[in-house]
């Protein structure tokens, strides 16, 4: 355990040693949450229907994405972890007396927990103090809030375990790059990335809906929004719940076969 | 500039080298811009327009900058990993040879595989020319050359300014990405969609407009008048690039009085 | 008038300090602290054509910032350098033309492709004619033996073998002056002698200038016949590696082989040689002589006296030892 926080620790001195870099990722992430609520603004100017999410509802999930991002994308990776798996140095790590599987994942998780600590509070509170439209609402009620920091911790787990299984397939093809991106890009965009899910035409909402990305992003958001209602973020929770298990227990046992046969072959 | 096709060449012996993750990274490059041009294409499905542009006509604007962002990103990659060559001391290198420091940083790194990019871009661009009510004439098809043209060389600026902040320091580079990755979303829609001090950002200092929005009025047919000074406005775009690369110079002496 | 004429360099730096520990990093947040590094301080020398030069001095001492403003790719605050008639940094294009520069550690060659790809690269980077680029090709690979390597790509190379391709490299273009940047680091003993090997062909035959740093004494004996030694931005002594040596060796290593069945002298025989004894076996006794006290003469017939000898050899101490000394005279 102790291991885990001072993984965090350290994370957390690197980050705000870059004070630059920190300032920069801010102003970054301020300008695309502005860019995307301006376009999406252009778009509800003209609403031939009423969409099925307004327009305030909109922007409090884009600042959300932007605060949160480092939480939600698929695209952050741990260069040590691909380059113990290429170089084939993965013996040192397996002479540690801790579960790999549970190791890593414990690193991946302080380190998107920190990257999020020093971006999050700035981005949402500057965020409530933006101009109309561009502002950002509080939830509807308590319980809303409540259910939405529970379901964002679960999504953060579930995106863990996601891109902890992108790692282990590494270990099967050995090239880092490839399969990364064309998975996180459609991860992306099945997290409500690209556009929120309410406004996907129905057919894609139902493939989004069978997916798990949905459950890092979209779903927590909503649930802040208020757009998902307590009742049924608690089933989304649940939903969240057993692709948590699934994950988790397909990508430790994956683990352990190609540990076995890495300890057999000799790396 | 034989020496230029020299620095390809060498490059792309050295990038095949790794056939399958060339292949592979194509496709996801394939992917990226194809994932963003499917949402436009999903939300106009459901607002119908933006402020009066149709998918079409928002699509031939995001087919023209796309096109220009990936060949930039192609041939001018050396500028945007500049870090690396500043980090690692082979700048100091490049100093140590009799040729132009730009030229040399051009060359220093290719990225065949955004070649997937454009693939996309190069499709969603003819889908929309074909699915306007657009008569395609010559000058028009001339226009849109010169657009992507101009928009590969307002882009090229863009990236020589950002690689030249690499110069006083390698933090916070990130900043550089609002006006890359975001300038191209941005342009990716006409810009009368923003507000004012937005569209005229985009005009008078990274002049977009010359490339996304006045040459586009006029193929769109949407001007009366002057149709000719519509059509040249992508020649003032390119000229973004001299200034760019006076801060360039700046750049390098200020390296060369600090040492690295 | 000497081809390199450096005068009064002067150069500092301005380090950000990076502090340890949570509440540091957050103050750093909000505050630079800056440290001033005075790197090069009143540097004067010059250096003829066709001179081999060693540049030695403990890490930091401003070697490398010597070498970046010579090069052209570093600006001093203060003070000239003229290099055949031209200031570096300022005619860029035209002074690198005729410098070839050579770093141990990084290399200028294209890592995944093969060596020649790179050498015709810079041929077209240096715009050298054809003809030249054959010959000099030619005798380069000859007198370093690159046949076999040539078309391999540099990242199957071991470091011996891409030392020689890098040396090559620098000298396609026929420059007049050579900077030598620890050309022999890491290299094992055959690599480092061909390497020296090949420096003082080049200089003999073509009469290029080469300023060589390394920390390697062997290297030095082995080319260099003028030594220039920098500490803490300071040239602290300029001038031959003899008279250095005669200056700062005051002691000799005796090394005696004898006959004779009694294989211990007894320590006070030895105290009255007035010498110390570096070690003793059977037949064999090494002493070092301080050459302030007595004379190596004295101490041989004093030895012949008293034991039957078969060998002797005499011998200054390892040229690392009388470099420690000079730094710590100089108190670098």
């Amino acid at each position: 355990m102790k291991t885990y926080f001072s993984v965090f620790r350290l994370r957390l001195i690197n980050n705000l040693q870059y004070r630059a870099a920190a300032l920069a990722g801010v102003a970054t992430q301020f300008f695309w949450g502005m860019m995307h609520i301006m376009i999406y603004e252009a778009f509800y100017a003209n609403a031939v229907s009423t969409p099925p999410m307004s327009l305030k509802q909109v922007v409090t999930y884009v600042w959300l994405q932007q605060a949160f991002l480092v939480f939600i994308a698929l695209w952050v990776r741990d260069e040590e972890i691909f380059n113990l798996i290429t170089s084939g140095n993965i013996a040192y790590e397996l002479c540690r007396p801790c579960n790999i599987y549970g190791f890593w994942y414990a690193k991946l998780i302080a380190q998107r927990l920190s990257g999020a600590m020093l971006r999050c509070f700035p981005i949402l509170i500057l965020a409530f103090f933006f101009p109309e439209p561009y502002r950002m609402t509080l939830p509807p009620s308590a319980m809303s809030f409540f259910l939405f920091i529970i379901s964002l911790l679960l999504g953060l787990m579930v995106v863990v375990s996601i891109s902890m299984l992108i790692y282990i397939s590494v270990f099967i093809t050995m090239s880092p790059v490839g399969s990364m991106l064309i998975i996180s890009t459609a991860g992306e965009f099945f997290s409500g990335m690209i556009i929120p899910i309410p406004l996907m035409p129905l057919w894609l909402q139902k493939v989004a809906y069978f997916l798990p990305f949905r459950l890092a992003a979209d779903m927590p958001f909503r649930v802040y929004t208020g757009h998902i209602p307590p009742a049924q973020a608690l089933t989304g929770m649940l939903i969240q719940l057993i692709w948590l298990g699934i994950l988790v227990l397909t990508g430790n046992a994956f683990m352990k076969r190609i540990m076995k046969r890495i300890v057999v072959q000799g790396g | 500039m034989k020496l230029y096709f020299r620095y390809i060449s060498i490059l792309l012996k050295s990038q095949m080298q790794y056939r399958a993750s060339f292949l592979l990274l194509s496709l996801g490059q394939f992917f990226v811009p194809f994932s963003v041009f499917a949402g436009l294409y999903f939300m106009f499905e459901r607002f119908g327009n933006i402020r009066g542009w149709t998918f079409f006509e928002v699509a031939l604007c995001f087919g023209v900058i796309n096109m220009a962002f990936a060949v930039t990103e192609c041939f001018a990659r050396g500028f945007d990993t500049f870090s690396r060559l500043v980090v690692s001391g082979e700048f100091d290198r490049i100093l140590l040879r009799p040729r132009s420091t730009f030229v040399q940083v051009l060359g220093a790194r290719f990225e065949f595989t955004r070649a997937g990019r454009l693939i996309q871009s190069v499709v969603a661009l003819v889908w929309a020319a074909m699915n306007l009510s657009v008569k395609w004439t010559v000058p028009k098809i001339i226009t849109l050359v010169l657009m992507v043209v101009s928009g590969i060389f307002i882009f090229t600026g863009i990236f020589i300014l950002a690689a030249t902040l690499c110069f006083w320091t390698i933090q916070g580079l990130e900043v550089a990405n609002i006006f890359t990755d975001g300038g191209r979303e941005m342009a990716q829609y006409p810009l009368s969609i923003y507000k004012k001090w937005i569209a005229r950002f985009f005009t008078f200092i990274i002049p977009f407009g010359c490339v996304n929005y006045l040459p586009l009025m006029y193929i769109l047919d949407k001007v009366r008048e002057n149709e000719y000074l519509y059509m040249l406005t992508p020649l003032l775009g390119m000229a973004f690039i001299v200034p760019c690369l006076f801060i360039w110079e700046m750049g390098v002496r200020h390296y060369k009085s600090t040492g690295s | 008038m000497s081809q390199i004429q450096v005068k009064g360099l002067y150069k500092t730096f301005k380090v950000a300090k990076r502090s340890a520990g949570l509440k540091e990093a957050a103050k750093s947040l909000f505050h630079r602290k800056y440290e001033i590094v005075e790197a090069l301080k009143d540097v004067t020398f010059s250096i003829d054509a066709g001179e081999i030069v060693g540049y030695i001095g403990p890490n930091g001492a401003g070697k490398s910032t010597t070498i970046k403003i010579m090069s052209g790719i570093l600006v001093p605050d203060r003070g000239e350098c003229r290099i055949m008639g031209r200031i570096p940094w300022k005619d860029r294009v035209s002074h690198v033309r005729e410098i070839g520069v050579v770093f141990g550690q990084r290399t200028q060659l294209w890592w995944d492709v093969p060596v020649i790809d790179s050498y015709e690269l810079l041929r077209d980077i240096y715009r050298i004619s054809h003809k030249d680029y054959s010959k000099n090709l030619d005798l380069l690979v000859n007198t370093l033996e690159l046949q076999d390597i040539i078309n391999t790509p540099v990242r199957q190379l071991s470091l011996g073998q891409r030392m020689r391709c890098e040396l090559a490299a620098s000298l396609l273009h026929s420059p007049k002056i050579l900077f030598l940047d620890e050309p022999t680091i890491g290299l094992d003993a055959a690599s480092k002698i061909a390497v020296r090997q090949f420096i003082k062909t080049i200089n003999r035959e073509r009469n290029i200038t080469v300023i060589l740093t390394t920390h390697d004494m062997n290297d030095i004996e082995a080319l260099t016949d003028r030594i220039l030694l920098i500490g803490r931005g300071q040239i602290l002594y300029d001038g031959n590696l003899e008279d250095l040596k005669s200056r700062f060796s005051d002691n000799k290593i005796i090394t005696a082989n004898f006959r004779g069945y009694d294989s211990i002298i007894d320590n006070q025989t030895i105290h009255s040689l007035g010498a110390t004894v570096v070690s003793c076996s059977r037949g064999r006794l090494t002493l070092k002589v301080d050459t302030r006290i007595c004379r190596v003469a004295d101490i041989i017939a004093r030895l012949s006296g008293v034991v039957d000898l078969a060998d002797i050899s005499v011998e200054s101490p390892p040229i690392d030892e009388l470099i420690l000394k000079l730094y710590k005279e100089y108190a670098i």
